[in-house]
């Protein structure tokens, strides 16, 4: 995979790499090849939700029985899921990484998606720190994402921008 | 009907060394137990989450009961979950419902079609495998065994007299003495885990 994309591998390698043990999620459109990768990696479990909102009460009831989980989901559901956050992962002191597909975020920065127009309004308005991934080289910051999240015990988010390539084959 | 109180005083004894997320049932919870350490008296973090919590919980301790005493005001706003907590199939995860058909602590409004609810066939329906509803604290005693005996993960609707709160939520007694982080980090002690 070319560093022009985000492959599903290089996400994969890093939450090996950081010790990730549930996946809780929701699949948004350019998930698809990275569940399968998931659903095949014997050190992740993957919990599935319904709503966005659910991941950030059983991420919490995660960390507090000494699992790390990990939140996948796009952007329109961390918007879904604002009280939630609030509650059960900021008052809890939950210190885990919500990687969160940037539907509507483009290059150019025409954005006719108003789920990319509010996206980091609303991470703004919650005080979350956010990293910003692309394609493979961006991969570390993942892991600084991960760093973030134990230092401060606050969920850290990182966007993926890369919502036309890499995620499906 | 039954009281919260006299419904928790029923499962007290059969405890173990389980794990308990009060709640709504918090209140009455923390003057009943005999093991603090081991419960998680959380208030109300954020409506809708406390099954979500539970559910962690018990993934990440396969090997300890985890037992959640619900509300049906949660268990509506987040139905979804009872799919996921059905397809993680926990074994070790209790999950009992405090069922006043009411919104206590705002005063005491009807949830939506409070009296028509079948909570115990909406968990069936959702993919527990045993479900089960009383509304008598006799036949809840009695089954409490079988209840608690039996692998998870397992839904439980109580039938509960409402009790409702009026007063301004600023001026009602505090009744949890430690903070949300402290009662996790309590926990995470008594368990050995790092926080």
């Amino acid at each position: 995979m070319s560093e022009a994309s985000l492959s599903p591998e290089t996400v994969l390698a890093e939450m090996k790499k950081n010790g990730v043990s549930h996946i809780v999620w929701l699949p948004d459109s350019e998930t698809n090849w990275l569940y399968l990768l998931m659903k095949a990696e014997p050190s992740l479990t993957l919990v599935g939700v319904s709503r966005e909102g659910h991941a950030c009460s059983i991420a919490s009831g995660l960390a507090a029985g000494g699992a790390k989980p990990m939140i996948l989901i796009q952007n329109t559901g961390l918007q879904e899921s604002g009280d939630s956050l609030r509650g059960w992962l900021l008052s809890m002191n939950v210190g885990c990484v919500m990687m969160v597909g940037y539907r509507g975020w483009t290059r150019h920065g025409v954005t006719t998606d108003t789920a990319a127009t509010y996206t980091e309004p609303f991470i703004n308005a919650y005080g979350l720190q956010y990293y910003f991934v692309e394609n493979d080289a961006d991969a570390p910051r993942i892991s600084v994402a991960f760093e973030e999240a134990a230092k401060t015990k606050k969920p850290v988010v990182v966007l993926v921008g890369d919502e036309f390539h890499g995620f499906n084959r | 009907m039954m009281r919260i109180a006299e419904a928790l005083e029923s499962f007290k004894p059969h405890r173990g060394d389980a794990i308990v997320v009060p709640g709504r049932g918090g209140k009455f919870w923390v003057e009943l137990t005999q093991d603090p350490l081991l419960d998680l008296p959380l208030g109300d973090p954020a409506m809708g989450g406390h099954a979500g919590f539970a559910l962690g919980l018990a993934l990440a301790q396969p090997n300890r009961k985890v037992v959640l005493f619900d509300s049906e005001g949660d268990i509506l706003m987040s139905l979804g979950m009872l799919t996921t907590i059905a397809e993680q199939a926990p074994a070790n995860f209790y999950h009992f419902l405090l069922d006043n058909e009411v919104y206590a602590t705002t005063g005491g409004q009807p949830v939506p079609n409070a009296k028509n609810v079948k909570y115990d066939r909406m968990a069936l329906a959702a993919g527990y495998p045993r479900a089960q509803a009383f509304d008598k604290l006799d036949d809840f005693d009695r089954a409490l065994p079988m209840i608690m005996g039996g692998p998870g993960p397992v839904f439980v609707a109580l039938k509960v007299y409402p009790e409702i709160e009026n007063a301004p939520i600023g001026q009602r007694r505090r009744w949890n003495t430690r903070s949300r982080t402290q009662v996790v980090a309590d926990l995470q002690a008594k368990l050995g885990i790092a926080g």
